[in-house]
């Protein structure tokens, strides 16, 4: 299997905190992988980590071959990350922010593809509009924007519906269907779970910094079919099995 | 192609988008303290010979001004970045820390340059353009804006919030720069408080700027051009190391 992204043993502690502890994964080029869990699970330390935001303790971490720390440059050159703060650089307009993450990345004819970024993200009429004068799901979107103006194999998506009404979501996610159909590989957390069950093709669970379940989408919901309709009802069994092993 | 071109373009839109706060004002600043100053110690400070006083503050005006405003740029900028979240813009491409550092210390140094222009354009009217040695003026000009933009980063990835940045420019680089030769000559001072001053290296960088203007120093201006370039390389080397090691921005 050709790996988009691979954890081997990573290991990321805050003071007494053990954010991550010990993590083995590995996505596949093309998969669209979700990764879920509870608040404080880690999730969003593990997507630092690899995004290279944060150093872990130990382990290693590569993004479509390249070691994010000894070849930092080329990984996060493979890389889009959607953060899961709503962040915003308030000097600057949609298009002025989305050409100057563009430039960041050596591009700077990229106006063809901007300008389909804002198309497909409903945001052509908001291009010369100051960031501050948004609204929440539209910085939301220059924030997808952002993560994929530099077209990147890997996209990485931290809980980027939140926040964001129904029917954009709706068209987010036919948007990200479809850079996944073209190839791109697609990580992404959310809350959501009916997202992650309609999206995923294969999900890991995480709790207190371990990955607790790792399979496919219907293994997970075959798994728990006696007790399990839905991927909710499988994650909140997942977690409580957790809870339940983990030590005192 | 590298990020550089477009953080460096970047840093230079920041301050340019918000010209009024970040290049008119601090020129109107130094324009009062030349009119006040001048009216109140004309008559009362000697510095050499042969020298006016007015003439004499006018480089000292313009160098505080582009210490000042270098350093405001690349630490005002970093902070904002920083509390507002947006620093993750340039911390996930692929930026690399010596090209981090370089943008911010151009953008810093050519803020500093731009505002000083501006208060020594402002202050012909007063003092006429006396110039002795142009080339002094450039080499200080530029080492003292890229030293503030290095001292600026500093200041901005130690800061965690506005009001300890406030207390990194009003307890350390104030201090330096009043106390620096800018409003009077340390040949003036009591013994005790000139040898302080040499210890202090924002005084090299505004007596060899003053030569330029002036052609008379308290000190050659190649011993200040030593000293003012072996601070810059050191404050360059700590500022390039912490931000190798990500500093207070990779966790």
């Amino acid at each position: 299997m050709s790996s988009a992204i691979r954890v081997a043993g990573v290991t990321k502690r805050f003071g007494a905190t053990q954010a991550l502890a010990g993590i083995d994964l590995d996505v596949a080029k093309g998969e669209f992988f979700g990764l879920l869990g509870p608040n404080g699970a880690g999730k969003t330390t593990l997507i630092s980590t690899l995004a290279g935001l944060a150093r872990p303790d130990s382990g290693k971490l590569e993004v479509m071959g390249h070691d994010v720390q000894t070849d930092a440059m080329a990984a996060r050159r493979n890389l889009g990350m959607v953060p899961q703060e709503l962040v915003f650089d308030p000097f600057f307009s949609v298009r002025e922010t989305l050409r100057i993450q563009s430039g960041y990345y050596g591009l700077r004819r990229n106006d063809a593809w901007i300008d389909e970024l804002l198309a497909n993200l409903d945001l052509a009429e908001k291009a010369d509009a100051n960031m501050r004068s948004l609204s929440g799901g539209m910085k939301r979107r220059v924030l997808v924007a952002q993560a994929l103006v530099h077209k990147p194999p890997v996209i990485v998506l931290d809980e980027p519906t939140a926040g964001v009404d129904v029917e954009l979501r709706q068209a987010l996610w036919r948007f990200i269907r479809r850079l996944n159909t073209e190839g791109h590989t697609i990580v992404l957390t959310t809350h959501y779970l009916e997202e992650a069950e309609a999206l995923c093709g294969r999900i890991a669970m995480m709790k207190a910094g371990r990955i607790v379940a790792l399979d496919t989408t219907a293994n997970l919901l075959q798994l728990f079919s006696s007790e399990a309709t839905s991927l909710e009802a499988a994650f909140v069994r997942v977690m409580r099995q957790a809870e339940a092993g983990a030590p005192k | 192609m590298s990020g550089f071109p477009t953080l460096l373009q970047r840093e230079v839109m920041r301050f340019w988008k918000v010209a009024f706060q970040t290049l008119a004002a601090p020129v109107l600043t130094a324009v009062l303290y030349l009119l006040i100053f001048s009216h109140v110690l004309a008559d009362h400070v000697r510095v050499y010979d042969s020298v006016p006083y007015v003439a004499f503050l006018v480089p000292g005006l313009v160098m505080m001004s582009l210490l000042q405003n270098a350093f405001a740029n690349s630490s005002s900028s970093l902070i904002q970045a920083k509390v507002t979240g947006s620093v993750v813009f340039m911390l996930l491409p692929p930026i690399s820390y010596v090209e981090f550092w370089a943008a911010f210390v151009l953008a810093a140094t050519l803020r500093g340059l731009m505002v000083g222009m501006g208060v020594f354009l402002a202050t012909l009217a007063f003092t006429g353009a006396a110039v002795a040695a142009p080339l002094w003026i450039l080499v200080f000009g530029l080492l003292a804006g890229a030293l503030l933009g290095t001292l600026g980063i500093i200041g901005g990835l130690w800061a965690d919030k506005f009001d300890q940045l406030a207390g990194f420019q009003n307890f350390i680089i104030m201090p330096l720069t009043f106390l620096s030769g800018v409003f009077y000559s340390i040949h003036s001072l009591p013994p005790f408080w000139r040898e302080v001053s040499h210890w202090n290296p924002f005084f090299y960088m505004i007596d060899g700027f003053r030569h330029g203007f002036l052609g008379v120093s308290d000190i050659s201006p190649w011993f200040s051009l030593a000293v003012v370039g072996l601070c810059f390389a050191l404050l360059a080397a700590l500022t390039l190391e912490l931000l190798r090691r990500g500093y207070k921005l990779r966790m």
